[in-house]
């Protein structure tokens, strides 16, 4: 074909319009140079409609999850729609104890969206699943009419393998277990919050938005009684451990005093009347083991990058009401509860 | 800006939890009410009443925004937007309050009406300014605190000229509240709620200043302490009111010098009076009609009225029959008192105004302190 008969896109000033969901050659086009040419890879380069992946190891089992993004601002400190969406669905895989292996991908763009924002945040999103080692393999774009969304939207659907014998689960939590997060909660939802209401800082707040499945594998290696990971997403640290509470049919006890926050995160949610424990977090892990290994646990995740600053931060009792509570700081008891209401809005 | 971890020492805590401990005199109760929702989130929040002794009391008062607005009041905001189509902006927690025909302002979203959460009063000014096709409605709530920002977004607005933007004042007034408990027939007569004195709000007073609450002092004989939003201000307020009730004095004492004085901020004042006049009686939840409690918006300013401009009238609507709300903010009831608690009223689907904020009573006992009603039992 000869490539001057073919008008190229503008990558700088141009934006997304209905065209180019209609399936006519613009959509063509714009898979090929903005997706395919960022993701490429051996399964998109086929152009099929489906990736034909090969079968898991023997006695392997597979592991899907799937997570739609709809984050404002799309750009945010320490991150963007398009690395989240990648380290949002890995996460939900490592947390199951698997190994992540393949992505897929689907965007919904809203018409005029500008094409240097895509490019980049799709670009940021290639770049996260290379560093992951876990490649996008087949994905879909849809353009909607102006005002019918908010720039963009991104959903992930991950693929992993779980080795046999693990046996992780959100149900495994007994009497006596210890508690353990990987690190400060609150982070990314914080920086989105301070973005939006222009808080002022010394340093920006950043997300802490990361893949988690090299943290996860450690945790696996390190305590082999491991009963649960979990990624403390949306409603945070409190909603996990309720969530958790609830499967296993257990009550939870937190030391306040033990839970790692950052200062200027504790001081963004004083200002905002806020509790780090409820906002969402894109890169931390609570892990439950039994009390045993609880500090080999913690020490393993201390040597790696993303956990340096773990904690066991609480253990889980029998309680038939399945409360989580805690020992505050202060010296007296509460309880941590969901967060009631609208979630603060689109945060992940 | 700066962790304030220096207020919440758990070891100062004990300490002063110990003092009060041995300064309250064998045999005797107290009963102190808190006035302010933001004392009441933090004694919830920090576990407060776990270092007090038994002997003291704390009883939630009515000083929660949300808490206090009637129905009547949120039917009319939802009119504004579902019937005269205006864009109505309030704050967040107003959305979730229960109001008349099984509607509350985030319902009557779902039905079309274009209400909007902001988180100032100038969030609303800035939507009026960019869309001048719309009538924008600011919903403006709260006490002495919120009332300042209020006044002066109507007096930008007259200065701009805007005529697609307005205020539909609920500003109410805390003296007036208190006065309302001292006065109300449970505490004059029965006795059925021994209030042995309260403990002042805090950013209220940073504006209307310690002056306003002599009266209490003087007129009902009961003590007030000041104090800041802290736990362990609010400790030092019960510390110093333990020592005014075993001394037999009734004064006001302020904990919170690092942000209040006698006088309060002149400058606030004098622009909330420039805009606002006392209303001569607003219909309060849980004290029902009080007089001279609340603010409207002065005759010059007269077209940013959103009553006025709207032509609305007010219409008294009663709470649910066994909602316990009115009792609970006057303080003669407790939120496990109430028959609905926890099984057909939670945050989710609340049924009361007080069971919306976190400040309010029943919330803040469903979320932070229903553990308490509980034996724990183990897991069968
Ligand atoms: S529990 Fe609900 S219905 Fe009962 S008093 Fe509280 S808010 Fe009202």
């Amino acid at each position: 074909m000869k490539k001057a008969y073919i008008r190229p896109l503008d990558l700088r000033h141009g934006s997304v319009d209905l065209s180019h969901g209609g399936g006519g050659r613009a959509m063509a086009q714009l898979i090929a140079d903005v997706f395919g040419r960022a993701f490429d890879n051996e399964w998109l380069r086929r152009g099929d409609d489906g990736a034909v992946l090969p079968a898991p190891a023997p006695g392997e089992r597979l592991v899907v999850a799937t997570d739609a993004h709809v984050v404002s601002p799309l750009f945010f400190p320490g991150g963007d729609i398009g690395c989240l969406a990648v380290h949002g669905t890995i996460n939900d895989v490592a947390v199951m104890g698997a190994r992540p292996l393949y992505l897929a991908a689907a965007f919904i763009i809203e018409e005029g969206f500008p094409l240097a924002d895509l490019v980049r945040l799709v670009a940021s999103m290639a770049a996260a699943a290379r560093e992951a080692g876990v490649p996008v393999v087949t994905g879909d774009t849809k353009v909607v009419e102006k005002g019918k969304g908010d720039g963009l939207f991104i959903a992930t659907t991950g693929v992993g393998a779980l080795p046999a014998g693990c046996e992780l689960s959100g149900a495994a939590a007994r009497p006596g277990d210890a508690v353990i997060v990987s690190g400060t909660v609150g982070d990314h939802g914080m920086a989105i919050m301070a973005q939006r209401e222009n808080l002022a800082f010394d340093a920006a707040i950043r997300s802490d938005t990361a893949a988690l499945h090299g943290l996860a594998a450690v945790a696996v290696a390190a305590a082999p009684g491991l009963r649960l990971l979990r990624d403390p997403t949306r409603g945070g640290l409190a909603a996990t451990l309720n969530e958790i509470a609830q499967q296993s049919a257990v009550g939870i006890v937190l030391d306040e005093a033990a839970i790692p926050v950052d200062p200027q995160v504790a001081a963004a949610c004083e200002f905002l009347g806020l509790d780090p424990l409820n906002i969402a977090n894109e890169g931390k892990l609570i892990a439950v083991c039994p009390a045993a290994e609880a500090e080999a646990l913690v020490a393993a995740l201390r040597g790696h990058p993303l956990g340096r600053r773990a904690a066991r931060i609480g253990e889980v009792i029998a309680d038939a009401h399945r409360f989580v509570q805690m020992k505050t700081a202060f010296g007296g008891r509460r309880m941590v509860d969901w967060l009631a209401g609208e979630q603060l809005p689109r945060i992940c | 800006m700066k962790y304030v971890d220096e207020f919440r020492d758990g070891a100062i805590a004990r300490g002063l939890a110990a003092a009060i401990a041995r300064e309250v005199e064998p045999g005797r109760r107290y009963a102190f009410m808190e006035f302010c929702g933001g004392h009441t989130h933090a004694i919830s929040r920090y576990g407060v009443a776990d270092l007090l002794p038994p002997a003291v009391r704390m009883v939630h008062g009515p000083g929660c925004p949300v808490c206090v607005l009637p129905i009547g009041r949120i039917d009319q905001a939802i009119r504004l937007a579902l019937d005269a189509g205006a864009t109505v902006c309030t704050y967040g927690d107003t959305l979730r309050v229960p109001a008349s025909g099984g509607l509350s302002m985030l319902r009557a979203r779902a039905r079309g009406a274009d209400i909007r959460m902001i988180y100032s009063a100038a969030d609303a000014l800035a939507l009026a300014r960019q869309a001048p096709q719309r009538q924008v409605v600011f919903f403006a709530i709260g006490f002495e605190t919120t009332t300042p920002p209020t006044a002066l977004v109507i007096r930008e607005a007259a200065r701009l000229g805007l005529t697609n933007f307005s205020v539909l004042c609920c500003h109410v007034l805390t003296p007036a509240a208190i006065t309302a408990i001292l006065e109300s027939p449970e505490v004059r007569e029965l006795g059925s709620v021994p209030l042995d004195g309260f403990i002042g709000p805090a950013h209220v007073s940073t504006v209307i200043g310690s002056r306003p609450y002599a009266h209490f002092a003087e007129e009902y004989r009961k003590p007030v302490v000041i104090a800041g939003f802290e736990p362990l201000d609010v400790m030092q307020a019960v510390r110093m009111l333990v020592r005014q009730v075993n001394e037999g004095r009734a004064e006001v004492e302020n904990e919170f010098t690092r942000a209040v004085t006698a006088d309060g901020n002149l400058k606030a004042q004098a622009r909330v009076s420039e805009v606002f006049e006392l209303r001569r009686e607003f219909e309060w939840r849980g004290l029902g009609l009080v007089p001279y409690s609340a603010l409207r918006i002065r005759a010059p300013f007269a077209a940013f009225d959103a009553e006025a401009r709207f032509g609305l009238d007010y219409r008294p609507v009663p709470d649910h029959p066994s909602c316990e709300c009115g009792a609970i903010l006057r303080g003669v009831r407790s939120p496990v008192d109430c028959k609905l608690f926890g099984t057909v009223c939670t945050p989710e689907t609340p049924m009361g105004s007080c069971m919306v904020s976190s400040e309010g009573a029943c919330a803040a006992h469903y979320t932070y302190g229903r553990f308490r009603d509980i034996p724990l039992t183990a897991a069968p």
